[in-house]
């Protein structure tokens, strides 16, 4: 049988709140920083739902979100490179709906089911963009949430599933539009929202011959809290079984929100328990998931928990708005324009810039990073081995902080780090707080996008202090 | 090996007024420091042989040097290395006549910075695939201040006062210095006081962004001795190229390998083994005060982590045991990237030859240029000794 084996998520560090000035609700979201996207996220989430795991084994990857970076060019190819799996392996960007997510779950539990694959990896992310200051801005997130379907090792089989596909026009965004449309409010949720959902739920309890007080855990879609709750009671279950949606701390993460619903209710580590994953847009996903005995010793990384416990409140809504390009700013003056990068060199270095592959030299021993024909320490040449640093621990060695680099974040926070085994790099910092940072501080490595240039997405891998739970 | 000592002499020099050039062209820089060049030698433009052209980015080739001095046909080669392109133009040049190759040669550096549009270095790397991080040169060098205060437990407002000490006195020697962009004094309390621009290191821990040229005559101490009693003589000339500092984790970015080396280099080949003893005077690559800090202890000035010691006590001002940067420096100059490293031979000529004004060293023999530039762990640097004729 087919199932969840592992879990992980990511939210990003900073978030708008009470405190942030300008940010005109009492209700906390989750803010991705300038540098960060649907694909930098999603390899965040990724990270944490391998974490030791033998990448190696991963057969497949499906990335769902509603904010790809590409209209044209695969995302999660970009993904699985950067999380280093194998070659070998079918990738594929489910996109374009809110239900995106729960889609590309239940196409890697059909792959295992079908026994095409043996694990596939599902990575749901989103960073979607309301209007400013109106009511989807509010009431977004973003964030990520990230699977591995197995047909061993199983954490939470799969109990069953029941898909609605509906021609919906209640929520859009035509290509080239930065901001999420809605239809009437009031016409969205008693002919969208309320309706299609309640179809969906019933129609998923009578295939599986299931009641709702079975269920132990709802990880529900919803476009805001209010609803939350009238959809949950309209559709028959009690608030005890209904997982609590995160708005006020995280806010609706899109593609992303009924995964990261999931994963926090799976969070909870108790055996034999129902839960049911709704999704919604263009129709409705359910999904039914068993947790097994395994559930209590397998353990996970950071999750949803970890990642909302290590939040830090902006100061502004305005650094927010500078952040997503609403509000132009000036460092571009100060800087020539940037070029095109060469996509020669971009392939050419993958290795070293997207799998963040340094070298071991097979006679010394000595780590360097980039890999060399020439070790830095024997001159032997051409006898080296891989090494991935992405997933290593780093102490900042010396730093600096540059106020006119012409960044977003001044000041540019530029670092030298040590990794643990060692090698060594010099990488810019991002999501810190410029007073913490200090020689010896522990940092780790973290997926970001550079810049777009010529429309190409250029990502590397920035340093960032060491998350930990408040 | 038989090294440069004392067979290539130095017979005129010139040197353009830096600072901001609005009205003079590449090739305007160019006349003025050879025809100074040309005039202090007693030479003509057809009585040059061959020549080398330093410049970063402000011309392609050495052919518009011929063009700017209407020079007959004669080999040029342009040279480009870092910060160090006019000392290696320089070293090319010496060589040549060395090699007894011709009899007189002209190294020329030049760089015309402010036609870019904005206040900073506008260097244009090859795009690459571009995710190396923007690390301007502040914050290059700031990197090391950071460490530097670390590892020798300076507090961050000792250090700032130190930094700001060698900015005040860069200043000072740059208000006898006519040629210089800046000739005002600034105090040590304003610099340390001054905006940040890449931390610890604030405005005036930078140097400027200058335009400028500067030219230099190089013949062999035979002909020399017919053109001019007071010429100068190269006694030593070291250039290091560091390939992979970044890469290793043993490196502690408070010195800089290739200023070890090239100086060791230098010294080796002019008998130099008591540098702080010998050495008169040295106009050394201050782009940022916590270089010229690093630079005192890399070349042996200073014992490794007391450089701030002697700052304290004065030892590198005009009056000092060893007066470092005695025009004002790059502090003063600006960094006209392809001309400073003849700008610093240029100071060390007048200087040997007492002709140095209000900052004049009392009777100095032997002085030394320095030129350090590119990235921690990948610098390129020049060292250069020049004395006075035996």
């Amino acid at each position: 049988m087919a199932g969840i084996s592992s879990f992980g998520a990511y939210i990003p560090k900073y978030r708008l709140g009470v405190e942030s000035a300008g940010w005109e609700s009492s209700f906390e979201r989750s803010v991705a920083n300038f540098d960060e996207d649907s694909v930098s996220m999603a390899v965040a989430a990724g990270i944490d739902c391998l974490s030791d795991r033998n990448r190696e084994t991963i057969d497949g990857l499906l990335f769902a979100t509603t904010t790809p970076p590409y209209a044209e060019k695969q995302c999660a190819s970009i993904i699985a490179t950067a999380l280093d799996l194998r070659r070998d392996i079918f990738t594929a960007d489910i996109t374009d709906v809110l239900r995106a997510g729960t889609t590309a779950l239940k196409s890697a539990l059909d792959s295992v089911t079908a026994g095409s694959a043996n694990h596939v990896m599902v990575i749901a992310s989103d960073s979607r963009q309301g209007a400013p200051k109106g009511e989807a801005e509010r009431n977004s997130g973003d964030g990520a949430a990230a699977f591995i379907i197995s047909n061993e090792s199983i954490i939470a089989e799969q109990a069953g599933s029941y898909t609605i596909t509906e021609n919906m026009m209640d929520t859009w965004r035509s290509a080239g539009d930065p901001f999420v449309r809605s239809w009437e409010d009031r016409f969205a949720t008693e002919e969208g929202l309320e309706r299609i959902l309640s179809e969906a739920v019933s129609g998923f309890m009578k295939k599986e011959c299931l009641a709702t007080k079975d269920v132990a855990k709802l990880a529900l879609y919803s476009p805001d809290a209010r609803r939350h709750v009238q959809l949950a009671r309209r559709l028959g279950f009690e608030p005890e079984q209904v997982q609590d949606p995160l708005f006020g701390r995280m806010g609706n993460t899109g593609a992303a929100f009924p995964l990261m619903l999931l994963a926090r209710a799976l969070e909870d580590g108790t055996p034999d328990r129902l839960v049911l994953t709704v999704s919604y847009g263009d129709g409705s996903d359910v999904l039914g998931f068993k947790t097994t005995s395994y559930i209590s010793e397998a353990g996970h990384g950071m999750g949803i928990s970890g990642y909302l416990d290590s939040g830090q409140i902006l100061d502004s809504y305005e650094t927010y708005a500078k952040w997503r390009d609403v509000w132009l700013t000036d460092s571009s003056s100060r800087r020539p324009q940037a070029q095109s990068p060469s996509v020669t060199a971009m392939w050419r270095e993958t290795e070293q810039n997207i799998r963040f592959h340094g070298a071991t030299c097979n006679q010394c021993g000595y780590i360097q990073y980039p890999a060399q024909r020439i070790c830095v320490e024997c001159q032997t040449m051409d006898d080296s081995t891989p090494i991935r640093l992405s997933d290593q621990a780093g102490t900042v060695f010396t730093y600096s902080l540059d106020y006119l680099a012409g960044t977003v974040d001044t000041p540019l926070a530029i670092a030298v780090v040590d990794f643990k085994p060692g090698g060594r790099t010099l990488c810019m910092m991002t999501d810190r707080e410029v007073d913490e940072i200090h020689i010896g501080m522990e940092v780790e490595m973290s997926f970001r996008k550079l810049r777009v240039v010529n429309g190409i997405h250029n990502y590397y891998w920035k340093a960032v202090p060491k998350r930990q739970a408040k | 090996m038989s090294g440069i000592k004392d067979r290539v002499a130095i017979i005129g020099m010139g040197c353009s007024k830096f600072g901001e050039r609005w009205d003079s062209s590449s090739s305007d820089l160019i006349v003025e420091a050879a025809y100074e060049a040309f005039g202090d030698a007693g030479i003509e433009g057809k009585d040059v042989q061959a020549a080398w052209l330093g410049t970063v980015g402000s011309f392609r080739t050495g052919q518009p040097l011929a063009a700017a001095l209407k020079l007959d046909y004669i080999p040029i080669t342009r040279v480009e290395n870092a910060c160090a392109t006019a000392t290696d133009a320089f070293r090319n040049a010496c060589y040549a006549v060395a090699a007894g190759i011709y009899d007189i040669a002209l190294a020329v550096g030049v760089e015309k910075l402010k036609d870019s549009g904005f206040s900073g270095l506008a260097v244009a790397e090859p795009a690459g695939a571009d995710v190396n991080p923007p690390v301007p040169p502040p914050s290059q060098f700031a990197l090391a201040a950071t460490r530097y205060f670390h590892e020798h437990g300076i507090s961050y407002e000792d250090g700032k006062m130190t930094l700001a000490q060698i900015a005040s006195k860069n200043h000072h020697n740059g208000t006898m210095s006519p040629k210089a962009h800046f000739q005002r004094e600034v105090s040590a309390e304003q610099v340390a006081n001054a905006p940040m621009v890449a931390w610890p290191l604030g405005l005036f821990d930078c140097c400027g962004v200058s335009d400028g040229a500067a030219a230099a005559i190089i013949t062999t101490p035979e002909i020399a001795k017919t053109f001019r009693d007071d010429y100068v003589l190269v006694k030593g000339i070291g250039l290091s190229v560091g390939a992979y500092g970044i890469m290793r984790n043993d490196w502690d970015f408070t010195h800089f390998p290739e200023t070890v080396r090239a100086s060791q280099a230098a010294y080796q080949e002019s008998g130099v083994t008591d540098p702080r003893k010998e050495i008169d005077m040295a106009m050394v690559h201050d782009c940022f005060t916590i270089t010229e800090l690093i630079i005192y202890e890399d070349l042996g000035f200073s014992p490794k982590g007391k450089a701030s010691e002697d700052v304290a006590a004065g030892t590198f001002t005009l009056e000092g045991e060893v007066p470092v940067n005695t025009d004002g420096g790059l502090k003063c100059f600006g960094h006209p990237i392809g001309a400073s490293g003849i700008r610093m031979i240029y100071e060390v000529y007048k200087q040997l030859q007492g002709k140095a004004g209000g900052r004049q060293v009392k009777d100095p023999t032997l002085g030394l240029t320095h030129n350090l530039g590119g990235r921690p762990g990948s610098f390129t640097c020049s060292v250069a000794l020049f004395g006075t004729r035996d």
